[in-house]
């Protein structure tokens, strides 16, 4: 699904990241652990094709097509979506227009607003007056209409309240699973309801995802196929993300790149 | 009205802010040169339903058409309890009107302008909703320049008594044969006690047209006033401060501006509302964008008493490195106990909010559209339906027209 070879960048000719080699198969999901600073986002924004993050070295190649050169909306209809940190308010667009905009019918718009607690805030310009929580909860919402592909998260629980870590999750899950959701509002087996002789349908994903976490949280409602440790401007070590985060949380980041933490290499 | 000589002194008057215009090189003429609103053009009639005017008049309470100096339609729905007529007839008919509401909002020596229809005879549209008739479906009145180098005049007289409430919609517009023009537009709105007026202009004139309104409303004891200004196309320039006064206990005015400036226009448009009394509310709200022409956007709030409070809020959004955005916002509180804020901001588009689109799949030219659109985008509170449609239908077809 994606593959990053021998990528370097830059922000303002600084290079930021460097020598970075990735690849996520078809249905995997792939963590991004590291300290603050050292490039998480720039990856996730240079995958994503923002403007500012200069590709100095090396190739992204999404769904077999080499996409370094191409410009970021070419890159959304490819089929990756991404839920950035800190997202700007569009003054006069309404939540509603936007999920409308990503791809989702006014009653699509009308069912995910409700699963993600956000029909109040369908009318409002997006993001204006937004909590932390309620950012998060509308960015997957969006992603949720627009079904990407693959689906890049950065810091998907930060500022979200301990009861809607698991909405949050659900969603991200809900994406990643690429199956849809063909019930009707409320019923939903993973937003509240549950419909009696039906499998979850969420049990596997056949999308990827790259997902930065400091907390964790998110990785009890999805299923992390692999995690990697970015440090010191590139990517340092890979392994099973239960394992590798539990061993952060003991020993530090710098520990867990020298000594290895488990899962191998 | 002011004594002759003062008013004679005042037609060679400058006014405060504009251009200066030398009113002799246009016809004055009063002929009326288009008898009915079947003489006018297919563009013409085109730039009325651009500006909101439903020539068959459907779902409208009364019409006013006035083309160059002459009204060629004036009519009311029968069930319709208002009173609508050329204002010159309304001076004969109701002389005690004249003493009590003619040229006592506007002052007629306010410059060359209100000077110039003061002493010429009277055109325009005189209104009355008598004490207590609240009209649901909107009047609408327009006035229309049909020919070369008119100069137009026109004094307006509105006057909602206690109680009643109505709501305009005025479109004003140009043939598209017309390059040179002159419209002068004295406007007195008297919003009595309890009573509601919604006054929503749409502007659609031609590349040489200079505009001068001249508007105040005087606004009674719990009485609402809204005024909704839109001007999106390319005009040579309008120069208009339109003034609230707020006299009664209790008066809320609201002003609204969504102004375009495309390159070759001026546009000169400030909002001034005069708290008098205690306990009075204003808001003044206004979207500049400039494509690359220029905009003045002046902006008062004076608080002459207790317990008052007003808000201006004034953006502009730069859309080329040419042109022009001046803000000019002012606050001027008499009493300690007036609430007067203003927030301003000037500037172009922020990058991120293109690239978040953009992330979400649109291209950048649409990315742009849906911004500019979202930043001209004003909520309008208490605007009947038909009217709130008619301003959003308006700019979506603006921001899809110019591909932005």
């Amino acid at each position: 699904m994606l593959r990053i070879e021998n990528l370097s960048i830059a922000i303002n000719d600084k290079v930021i990241l460097h020598d970075i080699n990735l690849h996520i198969p078809k249905g995997e999901v792939h963590v991004l652990y590291g300290p603050n600073g050292t490039g998480k986002s720039t990856l996730i924004g240079t995958i994503m094709g923002f403007e500012r993050y200069k590709v100095t070295q090396g190739k992204i190649y999404f769904k077999g097509q080499d996409i370094t050169e191409i410009p970021l909306y070419e890159r959304a209809k490819l089929g990756i979506g991404v839920m950035i940190q800190r997202p700007p308010t569009i003054r006069g667009l309404s939540l509603r227009q936007m999920v409308q905009i990503c791809g989702a019918t006014p009653e699509e718009a009308e069912i995910m607003a409700d699963w993600m607690g956000l029909s109040e805030h369908l009318d409002r310009s997006v993001n204006d007056g937004f909590s932390g929580g309620e950012i998060k909860r509308s960015e997957l919402l969006q992603l949720m209409a627009q079904k990407p592909e693959l689906l890049l998260l950065d810091e998907p629980e930060s500022g979200v309240d301990v009861e809607n870590i698991a909405l949050v999750g659900r969603a991200a899950k809900y994406i990643l699973s690429g199956k849809g959701c063909q019930c009707e509002k409320g019923c939903c087996p993973h937003f509240g309801g549950n419909l009696p002789g039906k499998t979850n349908p969420l049990e596997e994903s056949q999308n990827s995802g790259l997902i930065i976490t400091h907390l964790g949280h998110i990785l009890k409602y999805i299923p992390a196929t692999k995690a990697h440790i970015l440090f010191d401007g590139t990517l340092s070590c890979s392994g099973d993300p239960m394992e590798m985060f539990s061993c952060i949380c003991q020993k530090g980041y710098e520990h867990c790149i020298n000594k290895g933490c488990g899962g191998g290499l | 009205m002011a004594d002759k000589k003062k008013l004679e002194a005042a037609l060679e008057k400058k006014a405060l802010y504009g251009e200066d215009i030398d009113l002799s090189k246009y016809d004055d003429s009063d002929e009326a040169r288009t008898k009915s609103t079947e003489d006018l053009t297919a563009g013409g009639k085109s730039k009325l339903a651009k500006v909101g005017i439903e020539l068959d008049g459907e779902g409208r309470s009364a019409t006013f058409i006035q083309v160059d100096n002459t009204p060629v339609q004036v009519e009311v729905d029968k069930e319709t309890p208002l009173e609508l007529m050329n204002t010159g007839d309304a001076a004969k008919k109701h002389p005690e009107l004249v003493e009590k509401y003619w040229w006592k909002a506007v002052a007629p020596d306010t410059d060359k302008y209100t000077a110039k229809t003061a002493t010429e005879r009277e055109q325009g549209y005189f209104i009355r909703v008598r004490a207590g008739h609240k009209i649901s479906a909107p009047l609408q009145a327009c006035i229309f320049i049909g020919h070369e180098d008119q100069l137009q005049r026109v004094h307006n007289v509105v006057i909602i008594e206690e109680g009643a409430e109505l709501n305009i919609i005025s479109g004003c517009a140009s043939d598209p044969s017309v390059e040179n023009g002159v419209h002068i537009g004295i406007s007195e709105f008297f919003v009595e006690k309890g009573a509601k007026l919604s006054f929503t202009m749409i502007h659609n004139w031609g590349e040489n047209v200079a505009v001068r309104p001249r508007t105040v409303a005087i606004v009674g004891e719990d009485a609402q006033y809204t005024s909704n200004y839109v001007c999106l196309e390319r005009v040579k320039d309008v120069q208009m401060y339109p003034t609230t006064r707020l006299v009664g206990k209790g008066a809320v005015a609201r002003l609204n501006s969504i102004l375009v400036a495309p390159k070759g226009s001026h546009l000169d448009i400030g909002g001034k509302s005069i708290l008098e009394v205690p306990g009075t509310r204003a808001e003044i709200i206004t979207r500049s964008l400039s494509t690359g022409g220029t905009i003045i956007n002046r902006g008062l709030l004076a608080g002459m008493s207790e317990g008052v409070r007003a808000h201006l809020e004034c953006n502009g959004l730069m859309l080329s490195n040419e042109g022009r955005i001046y803000a000019i916002p002012e606050l001027d509180a008499h009493t300690g106990n007036a609430e007067l804020s203003h927030e301003a901001a000037v500037g172009r588009i922020a990058p991120e909010e293109i690239e978040y689109l953009m992330a979400r799949g649109l291209s950048e030219e649409e990315a742009t559209a849906i911004i500019v659109r979202g930043f001209l985008n004003i909520n309008i509170e208490g605007l009947p339906e038909s009217l709130a449609k008619k301003i959003n239908d308006t700019l979506d077809a603006f921001s899809l027209n110019k591909g932005m």
